[in-house]
């Protein structure tokens, strides 16, 4: 009896929350499926267009430029944020006076906002009168990149606004490290390992987990960056195809153009191709992620 | 003799000994002057941008942002004008967008806790068929990318004629937030079973223990999850943008984003703007960096 009582409050409790999972997930992208297979635009009834939408992409140029920019993205981005992430988490955990102060600082910029970020790197960042380029002149280097008004460098400025806020992923780091247990350490001295050696075989199998972590969140936003392309791109020209990110694309045919049949497309290709990145990291995880007490995970 | 050679073997060891000290100390110290040159050239990384930000900011208008070589701290001109004239613009004003971002928050911060902790009390605290399942379903539903919903939900609430009002910003935080639930669910799994039986043989009912035994000890949690979303709702810029078409209505991320794309802006007044928009989080970030730290960091722990 007792049993059975607590089973209907469980569900009582998590009605909120089931509501929300058909209304507002499951539902919409039930919804977003049948929706890309028709021309909706707000205007007329929508007709159904069987699979139209998904063969005008190959056709469909921002598709393609969209889709190559945000692979760019994710390709150069990730391997990057990872290194540098890990090599702050390093060296933020050293035992040194006035540790608090570095890592504040370091953290701080996490916090703020893409859009602001991006109107603040947009600035700093004019190839002509810019700081960074001004800085870049002072110590010799005669031509520097045009950023974001050059095709081959719009993508590397973003990812260098992106390091301006890397603090929340060696938060992360950080207490993966601060969470490996100091015997492991210790026996490794014993058996006469060095530096490096404990770096490699200690510190590094033990920070896979977070590692595999960071990878997962971070292609899962990589997909989905917006403000950053929306604050940028926003004026057209170079700029507007070398950093037309693929969410941004699908804002435009459907909020901007009213095409919500084919923005629904797109946005289910995305979904597909995500998650099939998604899936091939899961895979690998298992080759190279170590978990130490594989029974307590939850 | 014999004193002058056990004298020399005296000086011939502290020399050694001083050798073998100070060659380690110097490389000690070396490595230690590189570690703070390092973390100073990072700092300057950091907060240079910051503080030229500022000095554009507080230049008058005929006075060009830029300068050779740059100005990296405010000396000359101090126009603090220029940041009225950001909030109080009949065009744009940024104390406006400041509040009607509070007011998103505020809805949201209401919804959130009803609906989260509710969900997670379940999911940690009670014994029903279906938890394991639903549970993933729950980490799966984090991984979703919005998109593939943000169509419908759009057209839903069009349709329900929402659009150009807060609610469709508002109403779904009541349906809970899949992140939140999990950061919750796993922070009441620490507390001790006893307590809830405890509280059942006394009498309290489910919904009693839930409301005065475990939310009150949940204070810690839910600072955590009102300071991550304080700091995602002063962010978002693509809900708003889609649901709201009324500069009276617009948002801090959503004003910030117009002035800079829509035409040759002012450039202090743009970092007056942009000042405006960093520094809550930057506040709420100092305030709260234990809590903000502490909740990233278990959720990459346990995650």
């Amino acid at each position: 009896m007792m049993e059975r009582r607590e089973e209907r409050v469980a569900y009582l409790f998590l009605l909120p929350w089931l509501i929300g999972l058909v209304v507002f997930i499951i539902g919409p992208v039930i919804a977003s499926l049948l929706i890309s297979l028709t021309d909706w635009n707000l205007l007329t009834p929508p007709n159904w267009v069987g699979l139209k939408n998904y063969e005008k992409m190959f056709s469909d140029r921002d598709f393609y430029n969209s889709l190559r920019v945000t692979f760019r993205f994710v390709i150069m981005s990730l391997p990057i944020y990872t290194v540098v992430s890990l090599s702050l988490a390093l060296l933020l955990n050293q035992r040194i006076r006035g540790m608090y102060f570095f890592r504040t600082v370091l953290f701080m910029p996490s916090v703020i906002a893409g859009t602001a970020v991006a109107v603040l790197w947009s600035i700093l960042l004019n190839p002509d009168v810019g700081v960074v380029n001004q800085v870049l002149g002072s110590i010799g280097i005669a031509h520097p990149p045009r950023w974001l008004a050059s095709r081959d460098w719009a993508i590397p400025a973003v990812i260098l606004m992106g390091l301006w806020g890397v603090g929340g992923g060696v938060i992360i780091y950080l207490a993966g490290l601060q969470n490996i247990p100091p015997h492991l350490y210790e026996a490794a001295t014993i058996d006469g390992a060095n530096p490096r050696q404990k770096f490699r075989f200690v510190t590094l199998p033990m920070l896979t987990p977070s590692i595999f972590f960071q990878l997962i969140t971070g292609l899962v936003a990589a997909f989905q960056v917006f403000d950053v392309a929306y604050v940028l791109a926003g004026r057209g020209g170079t700029r507007a195809s070398a950093l037309q990110f693929y969410l941004l694309n699908v804002y435009e045919e459907g909020f901007q153009n009213g095409r919500f049949g084919y923005a629904s497309a797109l946005s289910w290709v995305l979904v597909v191709i995500a998650t099939i990145v998604i899936l091939i990291t899961f895979r690998t995880s298992e080759r190279w992620v170590y978990y130490e007490s594989e029974g307590d995970k939850a | 003799m014999r004193g002058n050679s056990s004298l020399r073997q005296s000086h011939i060891s502290t020399a050694r000994r001083l050798s073998d000290d100070i060659i380690p100390r110097a490389r000690k110290l070396l490595r230690l002057l590189a570690l703070y040159a390092v973390l100073i050239a990072l700092c300057g990384f950091v907060l240079l941008p910051v503080s030229w930000m500022l000095t554009a900011a507080l230049k008058p208008d005929n006075v060009p942002f830029f300068s050779i070589p740059p100005q990296w701290f405010p000396t000359e001109h101090f126009e603090w004008r220029n940041f009225e004239t950001a909030l109080l613009d009949p065009v744009r004003p940024f104390l406006r967008f400041t509040l009607n971002t509070l007011i998103i928050f505020g809805g949201n911060v209401i919804g959130t806790i009803f609906s989260c902790t509710l969900v997670a009390y379940a999911f940690a605290r009670l014994r029903f068929r279906g938890s394991g399942f639903l549970f993933n379903v729950l980490i799966i539903t984090m991984l979703i990318p919005w998109q593939s919903q943000m169509i419908p939900q759009f057209l839903l609430f069009l349709e329900l004629g929402w659009y150009g009002t807060y609610l469709p910003l508002i109403v779904p935080s009541f349906a809970g937030n899949a992140f939140f639930i999990f950061l919750i669910r796993q922070y009441m799994r620490t507390f001790p079973r006893d307590l809830d039986e405890a509280a059942k043989i006394d009498g309290c009912s489910y919904f009693g223990i839930f409301r005065f035994i475990i939310l009150p000890l949940c204070r810690p949690v839910l600072a955590v999850v009102v300071v991550f979303m304080f700091l995602s709702s002063w962010g978002d810029l693509l809900g708003p943008l889609i649901y709201l078409n009324n500069t009276d209505q617009f948002t801090i991320a959503i004003g910030l984003a117009n002035f800079a794309t829509r035409y040759s802006p002012n450039t202090n007044l743009l970092m007056a703007a942009n000042l405006v928009m960093m520094i809550p989080p930057i506040l709420v970030f100092f305030f709260a960096q234990e809590q903000l730290i502490g909740g990233i960091a278990s959720v990459g722990l346990k995650g």
